[in-house]
């Protein structure tokens, strides 16, 4: 397997910042220009969502639906029946949050390839608080049969994930962020749906994460570096379908795991893992994220630490487990 | 492809769709009745008659297409369907069964000719608008028309007045919706459960072409169909008022026909009773 290539001052305190939804924005403009099908629909937060871009250079295939997140879905539907391939966004806590059921019938049994792009998910939405913060979306969207689920991450690999999913003729969602996050991709990264990627190498313990919270588990395996603790990190920005095969490969070799995400751990992807595991690799398991309970108000840094999402509280805890649980799988 | 049906040919024809309707439910052991029987000569006119369409070519990419919002309604949809050669009409006693492609509610994926998956009420009206806007934005297709079943219990959800809005704001004249208003729901009448009146008035209010036929009229649905093509600045409406149940003495008006009867012998008994000949069931009530 290739060195999956990483931002060379990844660690650096001055580490390039970007919101991941901007990539998604200038995804989707560069899309649209090679490929005339993609249609944009947006529920009055195009600037939020950075459809903006989109809407500027093309405002013939942008459509504005108000304030009205199940038709917003449902009339994409009805554009891809008609052969158009429809990118919807709003925010995470509406789209998938309110409209689920719409989407479960007209788009994912009815097998429609409609984008659903969930903008502003995770905590660290910050001030706007818990009902704005979606906690859930990775859970809702993970069940329903026929859909893909990316949770990019950083806004380099949220471009290139937006590109990848104009052609996969697949209902699909696309898990965005609001806050500016660190790069720690490049161009160079390679992104293809279903496949996660080795970022470090260590034997100790393997760090599972998706979306932002990648790069609190490269802060976090740097630190145990330090302590001795020698990670394996591996980033997941396909929720589903899973790379079983590189995830199993990095547990069998460590034989412990650590899941980090911006989310419901309940359903969401530490979830995800747990079901992996108990089928395939029991092994013991540390899931860090939402813990049952709601999100609130603060500056989104301060929520992140509050929380444990930030690498150093995850180093914490992951030295912890290590110590406390002895390197263990069985199996078949 | 043969010609649209005459009027009294089309008359005929819905005596043989209800009679299929019938037929399917008393073998299915299960479904919905009287929407059915109350849409049967709205769609067997727009089948046999006004929408352009190729039953061995579903995909036929000039094709009009036909959007049921109120998915409960479909044994008469693939009983026209069946008639009108999408498939055999002794495939129609497979309804609701293991294996069938006469899934309980419609699903596109499963039987060719079918334009969307629908059940769960208020979804199809914004999927009817999205295809529409389509045609008339971005494909340039003025020839081609969308046609739309609601029912009228259907229209207690949020969703379709978000697709009224829709539609309205983008004065989609392809768009063409008829409300079945039978005016029950399964709780009761409409009236009663959630009132809708003055249903003109709200649609007309969302900046839609209202029109209001008699649904078991064939001569104005053809009608309506045609004034509502005319209408090049509006999404149309036709509220068409319709009987529950119509066809079968026992089952119409009553609320409680919604649904299935008690037991598949009911259908037997509607099959017996079914006034059927010569057009006397589109005679009877104007």
């Amino acid at each position: 397997m290739s060195t999956y290539p990483l931002n060379s001052r990844l660690y650096e305190a001055d580490v390039k910042l970007e919101p991941i939804r901007a990539g998604f924005g200038r995804g989707l403009k560069a899309a649209g220009e090679t490929n005339e099908a993609i249609v944009a629909l947006c529920a009055d937060l195009t600037d939020s969502t950075q459809m903006s871009l989109f809407k500027e250079a093309f405002p013939e295939r942008f459509i504005e639906m108000g304030i009205a997140e199940q038709n917003l879905v449902t009339v994409a539907s009805g554009l891809a029946r008609a052969g158009k391939i429809p990118f919807t966004s709003s925010y995470a806590a509406f789209s998938p949050g309110r409209n689920w059921e719409q989407i479960r019938t007209t788009i994912a049994l009815n097998e429609q390839p409609v984008k659903i792009i969930g903008s502003h998910a995770g905590v660290s939405v910050g001030p706007d608080g818990a009902t704005h913060q979606m906690l859930e979306d990775i859970a809702l969207m993970r069940v329903l049969p026929n859909m893909v689920v990316i949770a990019p991450g950083d806004s380099i690999e949220a471009e290139k994930a937006t590109h990848a999913i104009v052609g996969n003729n697949k209902p699909t969602y696309l898990r965005l962020a609001r806050e500016k996050t660190p790069i720690f991709s490049t161009e160079k990264s390679p992104f293809e749906i279903g496949k996660a990627y080795k970022l470090r190498n260590g034997h100790d313990v393997t760090l599972l994460g998706t979306g932002a919270m990648t790069y609190q588990l490269l802060v976090a395996a740097k630190q145990l570096e330090e302590k001795g603790i020698h990670a394996d990190v591996v980033h997941v920005p396909t929720i589903k379908p899973l790379d079983n095969e590189t995830i199993l490969e990095s547990v069998r070799k460590t034989g412990r795991v650590v899941t980090a995400e911006e989310a419901q751990i309940a359903a969401g992807f530490g979830g995800v893992i747990a079901e992996l595991l108990g089928e395939k690799l029991p092994t013991p398991l540390l899931r860090i994220g939402m813990k049952d309970r709601f999100g609130e108000s603060g500056v989104p840094a301060e929520l992140i630490k509050y929380f444990g999402l930030d690498g150093e509280s995850i180093a914490r805890d992951v030295e912890e487990f290590v110590h406390k649980v002895p390197r263990y799988h069985q199996g078949f | 492809m043969s010609g649209p049906l005459t009027i009294s040919q089309l008359q005929k024809k819905a005596a043989e769709v209800r009679k299929s309707i019938l037929e399917m439910l008393e073998a299915a052991g299960s479904g919905h009745s009287a929407g059915p029987l109350d849409l049967t000569d709205l769609i067997t006119t727009l089948y046999f008659n006004i929408m352009n369409l190729d039953p061995k070519h579903p995909e036929w990419d000039e094709r009009d297409v036909f959007f049921l919002s109120n998915g409960h309604t479909v044994p008469v949809q693939y009983a026209v369907m069946a008639h009108r050669g999408y498939f055999p009409v002794k495939e129609l006693l497979t309804l609701r069964k293991f294996g069938s492609r006469l899934q309980g509610h419609p699903e596109r994926l499963k039987l060719p000719g079918l334009e969307n998956t629908s059940g769960p009420l208020g979804c199809g009206l914004s999927q009817a608008a999205g295809y529409a806007y389509s045609l008339q934005y971005l494909d340039n297709a003025k020839h081609r028309w969308v046609y739309a079943i609601t029912g009228d219990g259907e229209l207690n959800e949020g969703n379709i007045w978000e697709a009224a809005m829709f539609a309205g704001k983008y004065k989609l004249s392809q768009l063409i919706v008829f409300v079945d208003r039978n005016n029950i729901q399964i709780d009761g009448p409409t009236e009663e459960i959630m009132p809708l009146e003055d249903l003109r008035g709200k649609w007309e209010s969302f900046g839609w072409h209202v029109q209001e036929i008699n649904g078991h009229n064939i001569e104005s649905i053809i009608d309506a169909a045609a004034m509502a093509r005319a209408i090049t600045n509006r999404p149309s409406v036709i509220i068409t008022h319709t009987i529950p149940g119509k066809g079968v003495e026992f089952m119409e008006y009553d609320y409680h026909w919604h649904g299935y009867g008690k037991s598949p012998q009911d259908y037997t008994t509607a099959l017996k009773k079914l006034r059927s000949l010569n057009g006397k069931i589109t005679g009877e009530h104007e």
